[in-house]
């Protein structure tokens, strides 16, 4: 990993009285992600238990810590120790794929059609050029396990809806911009959805609670109808789902 | 859990009645808000005149309408907001420790000062923790006396350690006067400034922390809109990161919003700062159409005002 920090970075930047941010990058970019689980995991070792949350996001890690215990100086040099000797974490390049199965189908997918047309492809065109990358997941947020992931091919790049959806589908998969994500639960959205997963994405009983986590290599694989229902998959079309 | 008995019957559910804890922590990175009391003031007082550690659940009922009746005989106290409760009929005394026998009916009806009133018992409400707190979130459908994220319904049942139920405060223990805060007055919200308060405008800064920022209507536990006068930011976007709760965020439209405790963890507008977590308690006492000012704060001075108010709670 040859790839260093832009000149001017990385920056510590104050973010209230409990807070860093760190910022590593100015841009988004895949090979960010192994520096940011690099530094996720020397933040918890040289926190422990003053350490109050971890939001990692693209170019940033924002730092909580326990200001009743550790004064933001502290805090500060010890982050700034931890950046000196930072090295990006070595695994993050073949690191296992996770594979999410999605039907692709107009019936879960309105907007697959608007897809091809932007695209000047076939439906199909669009799902193989979807589902032959490997992604990696940027951030979590918006709700519960929704994991960013990109980046989707430039041909498929597409703008939100001009008005979003009151209520998406869980398990919609959805392309903004050059990002694609799985909706977990139902929540209003603005997405292109483009099919649905029967994969639980957000489970308050598993190991872990998200399927998808920051720094995740991810991948989609298209299956039939029949099989998305024997996964579980709500097979029932947007307007009665 | 499982020795958790029934302490109160919610008899009227009231817009909006919910269970706190101090909040979820170390989940933020899978898109997990953090919950919690949006007035942490008020609801470490309450906890406190009960006899109760940090951290204990308490509700927190929002602009009133609320009524519950004990199941059995009880330690509570009411802190926060006054927002006109009654015990069985009578004006209930805020910010004090009181006994609350079996039968007796507790009603909150609308605000007359504030706008969220913390009721904790003495022994704290038992709620099965989700990924480590009873923080309740109803967007995200977790936590609070269900589990489920859901505000309290009529019928709905708060539970209780019996061991503690009717023990633990002095039922004479009350609030020192300083501690009980008037919140009609016009608020002045200390604010530390943020990474990207040099890309605003130097009239934009000036207006921020001169001019008089009024509580717009949509507000709620994810934020607060403040309406005044537009601010403009060089910086319209950014590429999204995580948001510290406070965070005043600037949208185009040039109208701060200060992001509370259910607010998303992840946001892409630039800020001003971020209010301290008493400015944050101040604001979300305050009705729609309240004044408020900010006002730029040193690190050092709102760590030792924090420092100040927790050492009460030790």
């Amino acid at each position: 990993m040859s790839r260093r920090y832009p000149p001017t970075l990385p920056r510590l930047e104050p973010a209230g009285l409990d807070g860093w941010m760190v910022r590593l990058f100015d841009a988004i970019d895949e090979a960010n992600m192994p520096w940011l689980t690099a530094l996720v995991r020397e933040c918890e070792a040289a926190f422990g238990d003053e350490l109050v949350d971890l939001v990692p996001s693209y170019t940033t890690l924002l730092v909580i810590f326990d200001p009743l215990r550790l004064s933001p100086a502290e805090a500060r040099r010890r982050l700034v120790a931890l950046l000196a000797r930072l090295t990006p974490d070595e695994d993050a390049a073949d690191a296992p794929v996770k594979e999410l199965p999605v039907w692709y189908d107009a019936s879960v997918g309105p907007e697959l059609a608007r897809l091809a047309e932007l695209a000047g492809m076939s439906r199909d065109a669009v799902i193989a050029c979807h589902s032959e990358r490997t992604y990696r997941v940027f951030a979590l947020g918006f709700a519960p396990g929704f994991a960013f992931m990109g980046s989707v091919d430039a041909r498929l790049e597409a703008p939100r809806l001009d008005t979003p959806r009151r209520r998406v589908p869980a398990g919609s998969v959805a392309v903004a911009g050059r990002q694609t994500a799985a909706y977990p639960a139902v929540t209003p959205g603005g997405w292109n959805l483009i099919g649905r997963t029967p994969a639980v994405l957000f489970d308050r009983d598993r190991e872990g609670f998200s399927l998808l986590q920051v720094g995740d290599r991810v991948r989609f694989v298209p299956i039939e109808r029949a099989e998305f229902e024997r996964l579980g998959g709500d097979p029932r079309p947007m307007e009665e789902s | 859990m499982i020795d958790a008995v029934n302490a109160l019957r919610v008899t009227r559910a009231g817009p909006l009645a919910l269970l706190q804890d101090a909040g979820r922590c170390g989940v933020r990175r899978l898109g997990v808000t953090q919950g919690g009391p949006v007035d942490l003031h008020g609801w470490a007082w309450a906890n406190h005149l009960v006899g109760n550690a940090w951290g204990t659940p308490a509700l927190e009922v929002t602009f009133g309408g609320l009524e519950l009746v004990a199941e059995r005989d009880l330690v509570v106290a009411v802190a926060g907001a006054d927002l006109a409760a009654t015990l069985d009929g009578e004006p209930l005394a805020g910010w004090r420790a009181l006994a609350m026998k079996a039968g007796q009916r507790l009603a909150f009806d609308t605000p007359v000062n504030g706008l969220r009133a913390y009721l904790a018992v003495a022994g704290g409400f038992a709620a099965p923790p989700v990924l480590g707190s009873v923080a309740c979130v109803v967007r995200e459908g977790l936590g609070g006396h269900d589990g489920q994220g859901h505000r309290l319904a009529e019928g709905d049942h708060l539970r209780v350690s019996p061991r503690r139920a009717g023990s633990g405060g002095e039922t004479a223990r009350a609030a020192p006067p300083e501690a009980r805060i008037d919140y009609r007055q016009p608020a002045e919200l200390a604010l530390l400034p943020g990474a990207q308060v040099g890309e605003f405008s130097g009239e934009s800064l000036y207006r921020a922390f001169n001019a008089s920022w009024r509580v717009d209507d949509r507000a709620d536990r994810m934020g607060v809109r403040l309406a005044g006068p537009p601010l403009h930011c060089r910086l319209t976007s950014m590429i999204s990161e995580g948001i510290g709760l406070g965070a005043v965020q600037v949208p185009p439209d040039g109208q701060p919003i200060a992001l509370l405790n259910d607010r998303q963890t992840i946001g892409g507008y630039p800020r001003l700062g971020a209010l301290t977590p008493l400015a944050c308690s101040r604001l979300a006492q305050c009705l729609p159409g309240q004044e408020v000012r900010l006002k730029a704060v040193a690190s050092e001075r709102a760590l030792a005002d924090y420092r100040r108010f927790r050492s009460v709670f030790a």
